[in-house]
């Protein structure tokens, strides 16, 4: 005698526990309603809010690039902290990243390495650039560090991780030779990591590019200074001169550095 | 000659993978190793050149005792010990040369090593062996761009490269096609017998252990339980190998487990 045939079958639950998946859902209802109705929104201050947008709006238009050239040193400017910082921070993410990879790193050298990546990576590059600018002062200098504590959190934790999913056999392979620990890095490691690398750099650079037009407007010199100085003196059509070519050059950059990358991986 | 007396290792804290282990290899035989996945093969082969850590025991090459040394000297010992992989383990971005000459890197120095400068003795002995082995002719080319049984080719070459006192070769045709197989293993016993060169390979196919080696050592769940000519062994000593569990021959007696 057979048991009857099973047709029928469903998906089990997400949460197996009925009374605890239940929880969960009306415990996230709960919560969003309770911040819907406890968040001060002010009808009132965004409807004047409206009103002084358009006054904004309309003193941008039309753009004005009348002072082309201050836009172009700016642009130079920023272009220069993207670089240095870029090379800078990719250069020091290196050795922090085979620092951070737990399976080329002895456990405390692999702790500090991450340590370091998590104390560049929890503050935000405008909270960064506002220590930099206390601490060497108003200008680029200030960018271009703010940027190289940016692109270690980045590259040294993406590099890392890369690392951390080579082919370890082609390591065993120079270790079973009797390679010491360096020609080893540099003849199984580093072929596997390159275009990754390359990759990254790139994609930093471009990246850098950007937020170096953000912390500019906290004092770390680029294009970012100029924007803030333009609003700061209620020249609305020079600020929309500059996000144009802000958003311009950004999509450049972008369309570069999309290109490269697909072309090397 | 290579001496191993009483090796254990134990990963962990669970069942010994090999349980009081002796094997000697001598002169300039070629010996393979059977046994069911999970026997040990590997690990011993391992522990020989220190990839693994044996737990405890002797391992001894040509009056070198291999399992106390550390840093410079480990990797001096390893240079003495070629080693083929089942999976090549070539560095695929690299040229087949720079492959090759990864077996000299613990000859040269790093900066050499880096710059690609290798020594004219190196890069003659190099073509030798390529030419050997018939891949000279991609000396040049990248590693991935070769077919398995090229790519085992120069994995074989990288090892000679080291000039060892002895070959390791864990499962070096277990990637392979039937006939690709074959010819590596061809080329391993003839190049034993050109070298003078002891050869130890972890193999699963028994009919390729019986056809090219002089020797079979069968293993069954961290011992050795067969040791003789190929001819010995029979339909019997084939299901005694591949019989047993684990878990039951690793823990408890012999006597008990089978």
């Amino acid at each position: 005698m057979s048991a009857a045939p099973r047709d029928t079958w469903s998906k089990p639950p997400f949460i197996a526990n009925t009374a605890l998946r239940w929880a969960v859902y009306l415990g996230a209802i709960a919560y969003f309603g309770w911040v819907g109705l406890t968040m001060p929104i002010d009808w009132n201050r965004v409807a004047e809010g409206i009103g002084r947008a358009g006054k904004i709006f309309g003193g941008a238009f039309p753009p004005s690039f009348d002072r082309s050239g201050l836009l172009i040193d700016g642009f130079l400017e920023s272009l220069k902290i993207a670089v240095l910082a870029t090379a800078g921070g990719v250069l020091l993410s290196i050795p922090i990243a085979f620092m951070s990879a737990s399976n080329v790193a002895p456990k405390p050298v692999y702790y500090l390495g991450r340590a370091i990546i998590i104390i560049a990576r929890s503050f935000h590059p405008v909270i960064v650039a506002i220590l930099f600018v206390k601490a060497v002062g108003f200008g680029p200098f200030a960018g271009v560090l703010t940027l190289i504590v940016y692109s270690i959190g980045f590259v040294a934790k993406m590099l890392a991780e890369r690392i951390e999913e080579i082919d370890f056999g082609q390591v065993e392979a120079m270790r079973a030779a009797g390679a010491p620990y360096l020609s080893t890095l540099v003849y199984a490691i580093f072929p596997q990591i390159m275009p990754r690398q390359i990759g990254l750099t790139i994609y930093q650079l471009d990246s850098n590019l950007r937020a170096s037009a953000v912390v500019g407007i906290v004092g770390a010199g680029g294009i970012g200074a100029t924007l803030a100085n333009a609003f700061g003196r209620y020249d609305y059509d020079f600020a929309l001169a500059i996000t144009i070519v802000i958003v311009g050059v950004i999509l450049v950059s972008e369309a570069v550095s999309g290109v490269i990358r697909k072309r090397i991986q | 000659m290579l001496k191993i007396t009483d090796l254990v290792k134990r990963y962990g804290g669970g069942d010994p993978v090999l349980k009081n282990l002796d094997l000697t290899i001598e002169g300039e035989s070629v010996v393979s190793i059977i046994g069911s996945s999970g026997a040990g093969k590997s690990t011993l082969l391992r522990c020989i050149n220190r990839l693994v850590e044996p737990t405890s025991g002797s391992i001894n090459l040509n009056g070198t005792e291999l399992t106390s040394l550390r840093g410079k000297n480990l990797r001096a010992a390893r240079r003495k010990i070629g080693m083929v992989f089942q999976g090549f383990n070539l560095v695929d971005r690299l040229t087949v040369m720079e492959n090759v000459q990864s077996g000299r890197l613990g000859y040269i120095s790093t900066w050499a090593a880096v710059t690609r400068r290798y020594p004219k003795d190196d890069i003659r002995r190099a073509f030798e062996l390529m030419e050997r082995v018939g891949i000279a002719h991609y000396a040049n080319t990248r590693a991935d761009q070769l077919s398995g049984g090229e790519r085992q080719r120069v994995g074989v070459v990288r090892a000679l490269m080291q000039e060892p006192d002895i070959l390791l070769a864990d499962e070096p045709t277990a990637s392979l096609d039937p006939k690709t197989s074959e010819q590596i293993m061809g080329l391993l016993r003839d190049l034993a017998g050109e070298l003078k060169l002891p050869v130890l390979i972890n193999i699963h196919n028994v009919t390729e252990a019986k056809e090219y080696t002089d020797r079979i050592v069968g293993m069954r769940y961290g011992r050795i339980i067969f040791d003789d000519k190929p001819e010995m062994l029979d339909q019997a000593a084939m299901d005694e190998i591949y019989a047993g569990s684990p878990h039951a021959d690793r823990s408890d007696d012999m006597a008990v487990a089978s």
